[in-house]
């Protein structure tokens, strides 16, 4: 790891004072150490944010819900408004890497990680999304890698979280010194690597994430999320599905099916939605919209079997959304 | 077998090593077999001056009884000294610079502004490398640093006052590589044109810590160095002879040790003497590459290892961190820490080979077996050690047995011995392969091991198997359950060997106070050796384990044994009880006088000297000890050989375990495993235990999730940390049964046996894949058993389904 200066703020303003020259801000840096320790990033100055009080906790609205940034995974996901209303995001939170990482690990950090592929992650590979032109995965060893909408980057969406906010409509707050606040709808939030390599993500060097806000179900919403990795304890998904059911009696008013790691930027699969919209949840209907989330699947040379596990994530996650399916086994962890 | 040399020449009382006269000879009646199955008394004939024959465990007071482990309280409470907690003052931190390429010539090396860096005190470029293979004609590559043969190799090392200028310093020294063609994938090496690793044929040195190393002076084709040739009989009349051939083909990946402690030494090198604090699973093997490769007297090294945090095989001799850490001291003046990062950890000190394994069975209808032959090609990287043949070899009676082992060299980090080197591969075909034959033959798969399986043991085992619960529950016909997620239930068997060292010695003393310690050099890689010793002393002068002291890990006390393939309880403990036996006659010598008898009237049992003419009542031994004429007796022994050397025993176990496998997922839950082990004499039944718990996790772990990944255009590891290279948690961890057979052999004055080999890891995987089949009636032959696995494994065309 390289030397840095550390500064350590307690309120928005002071940090939003020091985002200038490079400065990287941590939180509970659990994707940014990582990172440094691993020679990826050797930002020169740290902006510690963790202590900044006003930016931690859940806040109920007439609208929704509002979300510190520095809100830690585990504290969602035990969250009774957000397990009751918002069960995908506690869903997505609860299950997060392992609970001493979700104790240290903000919401805002979540969103915010970036890539875990592994040739992005080691200091040997000047990849694409590092400046350079090469992606390694293509000819390399790409059995996590994405399965769709890759462009010329076939890493996987890191963020659990993020499919379930995809899922809810969550809107980004972002506040920078000079402009104040914005806010950003979470399906304009990620960039898409050929948009431009370089960027995961809308927020500019000078802006601090400071929440979250989402917007309150629909009454009949009935909403969960799975990860299915090689394994429960502590794994990267391979597969995962968000779902969100608007239930008018038996049918289903409106869908939202999410995933993560089938593409470089969470997305929607409005053709899994659409067999599932205005029909009756059934194992059939269910099943139905995991295949058809498969439409446009390219698999790359080792990851074919998330084409077959992906409908399958979909299928379960829709009927456990439903309340006909238990929580999968697959996706205990 | 080695010779015995007293070490201590205190008085003829404690001679007993070596001296095999028959004047000094004795008969002794010994408990054999399994209690509530085969115990029986055997004559054997010891040396005079053993100890008392003792009898089972049952009827012991704390020797076989559970005990809690001696130094628990201090791991739990972070007491505990691990190399990397030793502080010493003026200590300095070292930092390897490793290669970043797979394959290269290193033309030049620039440490000038390493040297010139603020804090650095010394810096060494590595011209002698340890560990690998080397050429058998050297002259065929010359150059003034090693070859590079993998990413990750050391090249040089930087020693500073803190771990930041270390590293920061590591990073400015520059190299500059000739790079050479590379290959690091097995099969892409096997072929004629494939770049080549060495230039001529290579050989590895066998290493401490069991196997691990294939023979030398195989013929080398290109990359493939083998066959090493073991043939009895003409296995192609045993396959003539055979009513059913069973023929397939097994693939298993490279698995790194991942112990949570990784390598790593302080080293200080003062004029008198080179003190090393290690982590090391053989004290001993540390000394004696220290002194050979410094050209130190012996007595001028001592090693130290406290407290370790695993090892698996991987931790034996000093190693490039030991070597280049005491020079960089040497340099330095001042001691220097070098403990390694979980990348290097992962790349250049070790790992289990792949295999790539086909294995032909032939047998008559009932179930003989009159041929096996076993063609293996496996890498360990840039050494050798792949070789996979010790379950087929060793398991069953055959007829006729052909065997090929082959080393495919690749430019990846030499493997390393690995908690029963081979056994996990070969184990994974061989007891598919015999699940295979029994449903060819339409036999029950424990009657077809009943039928084939000659060890005493297992056949007990087996019994216990078959009126287990979970056996019971079995459904003998496969894919019977109809959801996705389907259930099933496997076994496989396991094979060790008795290894011992013979270089196992302790020391006993006893104060005027009452109190008594053991010494040894022994270590305790985890497996409890401190607790046992502590049992054997309380055994002996009925004190509670607890108040023992136990001094171990250093070489400043008598030899210990190298913990390696299951040697260390076997070894050591006859060694510590002999030792404190003598000790005690020794102290009732020393109390006798004050007592007013002979020392042949006292007796020391159960915590009280009595007089065996009933001159006193008994008094207890805290209260005799008061009345010793002098301050402290002492007694040193060493290992003698087994009472019946000619019986060559092997343990093994049997275990079963329980899976549901999700068809759609790919997932496979392992959900019970039923563990039936053997280890001689269970001295600590829970230390026991906790090993085969530990056991049976690494092998599921191997079995489903753990893979070395390397980059095939670059030869980087992809994987090289704890995140992505996948270890069982706690989610994994199914319900373990543990279910101990104990067996005595009579061979010993503790007939204490080991159990870290045969402890699960051997048969995890092939238990795994026979209860996949018995679940889905689909053969899964490669680890590990990912979805991407699982799912084309059962997306295959089905081929006619075992009726078993």
């Amino acid at each position: 790891m390289n030397s840095f200066s550390l500064a350590d703020c307690t309120t928005v303003e002071a940090a939003l004072s020091q985002l200038k020259n490079g400065a990287v801000v941590k939180a509970g840096g659990v994707d940014l150490l990582d990172r440094m320790k691993n020679g990826t990033d050797t930002p020169n100055r740290l902006v510690n944010i963790r202590n900044i009080r006003e930016l931690r906790g859940i806040q109920s609205t007439p609208d929704g819900v509002t979300i510190g940034a520095l809100t830690t995974l585990a504290e969602i996901a035990d969250d009774p408004t957000i397990r009751a209303q918002y069960t995908i995001l506690s869903d997505a939170c609860g299950h997060a890497a392992t609970p001493h990482i979700r104790n240290m690990a903000t919401i805002g950090g979540n969103v915010l990680q970036e890539l875990q592929c592994w040739y992005f992650r080691s200091a040997e590979f000047q990849c694409i999304r590092k400046g350079k032109e090469q992606c390694f995965a293509f000819s390399g060893l790409n059995q996590y890698h994405a399965i769709m909408d890759y462009g010329g980057c076939p890493s996987v969406a890191p963020s659990s979280s993020a499919v379930a906010l995809l899922a809810l409509n969550a809107t980004i707050e972002l506040t920078s010194a000079a402009k104040g606040k914005r806010k950003v709808a979470i399906q304009n939030f990620y960039v898409q690597p050929d948009a431009n390599p370089h960027r995961f993500n809308v927020k500019a060097d000078e802006e601090l994430l400071t929440a979250i806000h989402i917007p309150k179900p629909a009454p009949g919403t009935r909403s969960a999320y799975q990860k299915y990795g090689e394994k429960e304890s502590h794994d990267w998904a391979i597969a995962d599905a968000g779902i969100l059911l608007e239930m008018d009696g038996d049918i289903c008013r409106r869908a939202v099916v999410t995933m993560g790691a089938a593409s470089p930027v969470v997305r929607r699969s409005k053709e899994a939605e659409a067999v599932l919209t205005g029909k009756p949840i059934t194992r059939d209907t269910a099943r139905a919209a995991g295949k058809a989330s498969m439409t446009g699947a390219m698999p790359l040379s080792m990851n074919g079997y998330k084409v077959q596990l992906f409908p399958i994530a979909i299928y379960r996650t829709i009927l456990l959304a439903a309340g006909q399916m238990e929580r999968d086994p697959s996706a205990a962890g | 077998m080695a010779t015995h040399t007293p070490h201590s020449t205190l008085d003829a009382l404690i001679n007993v090593a070596g001296d095999t006269t028959d004047a000094s000879m004795k008969t002794a009646k010994m408990p054999i077999g399994i209690p509530g199955f085969t115990l029986h008394e055997e004559e054997r004939t010891v040396p005079a001056s053993e100890p008392p024959v003792w009898p089972i465990n049952k009827d012991l007071s704390y020797v076989g009884k559970p005990q809690e482990r001696w130094d628990g309280r201090a791991k739990a409470t972070g007491r505990a000294r691990y190399t990397a907690d030793v502080q010493l003052p003026g200590m300095l931190y070292a930092r390897f610079v490793n290669s970043t390429v797979p394959h290269a010539r290193v033309l030049s090396i620039d440490t000038s502004a390493a040297e010139s860096y603020p804090g650095v005190k010394s810096v060494h470029v590595i011209e002698k490398l340890l560990g690998g293979a080397v050429l058998r004609d050297p002259t065929l590559e010359q150059n003034r640093y090693p070859i590079v043969r993998y990413v990750g190799q050391p090249i040089a090392a930087v020693a500073a006052t803190t771990p930041q200028a270390a590293e920061d310093a590591a990073a400015k020294i520059k190299v500059k590589y000739e790079t050479l063609p590379f290959v690091v994938d097995m099969d892409q090496a096997r072929e004629k044109d494939s770049p080549q690793v060495f230039p001529g044929a290579a050989d590895q040195a066998g290493t401490a810590g069991g196997g691990g190393s294939s023979a030398s002076g195989v013929p080398q084709t290109g990359n493939v160095h083998g066959p090493a040739v073991h043939k009895q009989g003409d296995v192609e009349q045993g396959f003539k002879d055979a009513d059913v051939i069973v023929d397939a083909h097994y693939t298993t990946q490279v698995q790194t040790h991942s112990a949570l402690e990784t390598h790593g030494v302080v080293a200080d090198w003062k004029p008198d003497l080179l003190t090393v604090y290690a982590s090391t699973q053989g004290t001993a093997s540390v000394r004696e590459e220290l002194a050979a490769y410094f050209q130190l007297p012996m007595s001028k090294v001592r090693v130290i290892t406290e407290f370790m945090g695993g090892g698996f095989g991987a931790k034996f001799g000093a190693g490039n961190p030991g070597v280049v850490a005491a020079t960089l001291s040497r340099k330095a003046g001042a001691p220097v820490r070098l403990m390694l990062d979980r990348q290097e950890e992962h790349l250049s000190v070790g790992n289990r080979p792949s295999s790539d394994q086909r294995l032909r069975i032939g047998a008559k209808k009932d179930g003989t077996i009159t041929a096996i032959q076993l063609i293996s090609f496996g890498t360990a990287g840039c050494g050798t050690g792949a070789g996979c043949a010790g379950p087929a070899s060793n398991l069953y009676k055959w007829a006729t047995l052909h065997v090929e082992e082959n080393d495919v060299f690749i430019n990846a980090g030499p493997a390393a011995a690995f908690r029963a080197p081979g056994h996990p591969q070969g184990a994974f075909a061989l007891e598919q392969s015999i699940d295979e034959l029994a449903a060819s033959l339409n036999m029950d798969l424990l009657d077809l091991r009943d039928r084939i399986d000659e060890n005493p043991v297992r056949r007990v085992q087996r019994q216990i198997i078959r009126e287990s619960a979970i056996w019971k529950s079995r459904n003998p016909r496969a894919n019977a359950d109809v959801g996705p997620i389907k259930r099933g239930i496997g076994l496989s068997q396991s094979v060790w060997y008795r290894h011992l060292a013979m270089d196992s010695a302790a020391e006993v003393r006893v104060h005027k106070d009452g109190s008594v310690e053991v010494l040894s050099a022994v270590q305790d890689i985890g497996s409890g050796i401190k607790t046992v010793l502590a049992q054997i002393l309380a055994e002996q002068f009925g004190v509670p384990p607890a108040q023992v002291e136990v001094k171990i890990g250093d070489t400043n006390y008598p030899v210990g044994p190298n913990s390696g393939g299951s040697v260390t309880t076997a070894s050591l403990t006859p060694a510590v009880r002999d030792a404190a036996w003598q000790a005690a006659q020794k102290f009732l010598a020393s109390v006798a006088p004050a007592l007013g008898v002979k020392a042949s009237d006292l007796t020391l049992t159960d915590g009280m000297v009595r007089s065996a003419s009933g001159k006193f009542q008994p008094i207890a031994f805290r209260s005799a000890a008061a009345r010793m004429d002098t301050n402290q007796v002492s007694a040193q022994s060493r290992r003698i050989p087994d009472y019946d050397p000619r019986k060559y025993d092997t343990y093994g176990g049997v275990d079963v375990a329980e899976v549901a496998v999700d068809t759609e997922t790919g997932r496979i839950h392992v959900k019970h495993v039923l563990a039936v082990h053997d280890c001689g004499r269970p001295m600590n039944p829970v230390a026991v235990i906790s090993q085969i718990n530990g056991g049976v996790i690494q092998g599921i772990s191997y079995t489903l999730f753990e893979h070395r990944l390397l980059d095939p255009n670059y030869g980087i590891m992809v994987n090289s940390n704890l995140d992505k290279y996948k270890i069982a948690g706690s989610y994994e961890v199914p319900k373990i049964e543990v279910q101990l057979t104990e067996s005595y052999i009579g061979q010993s004055s503790t007939d204490a046996s080991g159990i870290g080999e045969a402890a699960g890891i051997i048969s995890a995987g092939a238990a795994i894949a026979n209860a996949f089949y018995n679940a889905t009636g689909v053969r899964i032959r490669q680890m590990p058993m990912t979805p991407a696995v699982v799912l084309a494994a059962l997306n295959q065309p089905k081929p006619q389904m075992e009726a078993l």
